[in-house]
């Protein structure tokens, strides 16, 4: 489905694409990784038609560059720093709906499954959103539409835990029909979203391997932790992952999205003194 | 062509919220207030008086901020939202580059456009209102000559930002672009002339390529046709075209060169990395 042939990017004379080639079939879920300076985003920018290159980028055959709106009308898009945009929130809504030929309807709808409800700030500038709402407004555009190639620059960044939730099962809806290339620079933020994992570094492929693809986007782990004595940080820290509380403070239960697990993990082992026992069960 | 105009409502929107906008009206709008409150159209120069006086002073303003404040603000707009990431967002929706580039200068024109014309249409209103005598003519002729001069150095704005990879290289360009053409102003000319370091033909044709200079000869044609307040550059360009000749010359020069500019300025967009 996408093609890289050879692609190299150089500017002036810093060679960031060195040769790069890959092939990315339909319904592969892959995580684009490396440190900063690897290479991701001018790839992503090449595969959006942004860039100039030697060698080729193709989707479905078409080039991206001389294919714009064909090819873009199939791609969702979600970079990683919201662009600093003035106009209201409603503008960008219908702006985005009418170039991609779908309703704003839909747009709404999958921001309001993220905990986004857009009536009440329609009017609001998009530069003046936290840094929450504007991810999950840029994945609702993203989404909102037939894309059959999402390419999401860590996207779930500024996303809580329950808006992650929700936004794994918006992934796992289109696993059959679309091919999602995730970029970020830590491979456990992405692990569990992906089957195959390219990672970069100075402008080349230095890894492409196939990962178990066990984790399913929409299930969900039953948690159970106990902790030593009540401590108000580590309250306020599973608080956020919507984990209730025993009368004593000392027994929280909850539920975690199963491909945000690692993430969970890592925030309790900032806590690691405080736990006396922590159980995880996939339903 | 609704890609077009989805483009240029857009920029619309973006460029109504953006302080230069608010500061670009405020200057265009305080002109024409400021010249009603200091009594311009009772004062009498070279025998104009009324509103003709007023208009006058206001396009001989307009003439020296008009061209640095569109050149600045297009190319401070246009090369930051490039460095800020908007053209990385915005252009990887499904929007062709012609609609794009072409509809940012459509949007940005009727923004640059409408507060100068507006703030004249509010003087001939005013005018209208306390029965001074509208001279409609010069009227019509002003409002075209002020459509020309924006989209000229809109072109040209938009050629700059363009060329330029960032807002600091953007915004230096596009000043010393302006100072290139305020250097070779008739009046400057004259000077050189007389120190007998350039040939008569080579100043006026220099006169006849500098936008800014054929503005300020077109817009004082009107009032003075023996142009006493010109220099020679302006004279001889007259006495070959004549006045009527000028005016229509003075029009379809700069709308050409700022046409030409912003194909150029296109095509290079094109042709190279878009954010």
């Amino acid at each position: 489905m996408i093609q890289f042939k050879n692609v190299a990017k150089t500017f002036r004379r810093a060679r960031v694409l060195d040769g790069i080639s890959l092939d990315i079939g339909l319904g592969e879920r892959v995580a684009l990784i490396g440190s900063n300076g690897a290479g991701k985003t001018t790839l992503i920018r090449c595969l959006l038609g942004e860039y100039t290159y030697d060698g080729s980028v193709a989707i479905d055959g078409r080039d991206p560059r001389s294919n714009r709106t064909a090819v873009l009308g199939d791609i969702g898009f979600v970079p990683q720093l919201p662009p600093p945009l003035k106009m209201p929130v409603g503008q960008l809504i219908d702006f985005s709906a009418s170039l991609c030929g779908t309703d704003p309807r839909r747009i709404h709808g999958i921001a309001k499954r993220l905990g986004l409800d857009l009536d009440g700030i329609l009017s609001r500038q998009f530069v003046r959103l936290s840094g929450g709402m504007k991810q999950k407004l840029l994945i609702a555009i993203a989404l909102g539409r037939e894309a059959r190639v999402l390419v999401m620059d860590e996207p779930a960044a500024n996303l809580d835990p329950e808006a992650r939730k929700i936004f794994f099962d918006l992934l796992a809806e289109r696993l059959d029909n679309a091919t999602m290339i995730i970029s970020s620079h830590r491979l456990d933020e992405v692990s569990s979203l992906v089957n195959r994992v390219i990672e970069m570094d100075m402008g080349k492929v230095v890894l492409d391997d196939r990962v178990a693809d066990d984790v399913s986007l929409s299930g969900t782990l039953a948690c159970r932790i106990v902790v030593k004595r009540h401590e108000q940080a580590f309250a306020k820290a599973i608080a956020a992952w919507q984990f209730a509380a025993s009368d004593d403070n000392l027994v929280w239960t909850g539920r975690i999205a199963g491909p945000d697990r690692l993430r969970f993990l890592g925030m309790i082992s900032r806590y690691t003194a405080l736990v006396s026992d922590l159980s995880l069960a996939e339903n | 062509m609704k890609q077009l105009w989805l483009t240029a409502k857009l920029d619309i929107v973006e460029s109504l919220r953006a302080r230069w906008f608010q500061i670009y009206t405020l200057v265009f709008g305080g002109i024409v207030a400021l010249l009603f409150l200091f009594g311009l159209t009772e004062s009498r120069v070279l025998g104009f008086i009324g509103l003709s006086r007023l208009l006058v002073t206001y396009i001989q303003l307009t003439m020296a901020i008009l061209p640095i404040f569109v050149l600045i603000t297009t190319v401070r707009s246009v090369a930051g939202d490039r460095e800020a990431g908007v053209f990385e967002y915005l252009l990887s929706l499904p929007v062709s580059l012609s609609a794009w580039f072409w509809g940012k200068i459509v949007g940005r024109y009727i923004v640059v456009f409408a507060p100068v014309f507006l703030a004249m249409l509010g003087a001939v209103g005013w005018a209208s209102f306390k029965d001074i005598e509208v001279p409609w003519g010069m009227f019509g002729y002003y409002t075209a000559l002020l459509a020309t001069m924006a989209l000229c150095f809109l072109g040209i704005g938009m050629l700059i930002s363009a060329v330029a990879r960032s807002t600091d290289i953007a915004q230096g360009a596009a000043f010393m672009v302006w100072l290139t053409l305020l250097l070779f102003l008739d009046l400057i000319l004259l000077g050189v002339m007389i120190q007998g370091k350039v040939a008569p033909e080579v100043a006026v044709g220099l006169a006849l390529i500098n936008p800014l200079q054929v503005f300020r000869t077109a817009a004082l044609a009107l009032f003075d046709p023996q142009l006493i307040v010109l220099g020679p550059s302006a004279y001889v360009i007259l006495d070959t075209f004549g006045v009527a000749g000028y005016k229509v010359f003075a029009l379809a020069y700069p709308a050409a060169l700022g046409l030409l500019s912003a194909t150029i300025g296109y095509f290079l967009f094109r042709r190279g990395d878009l954010p």
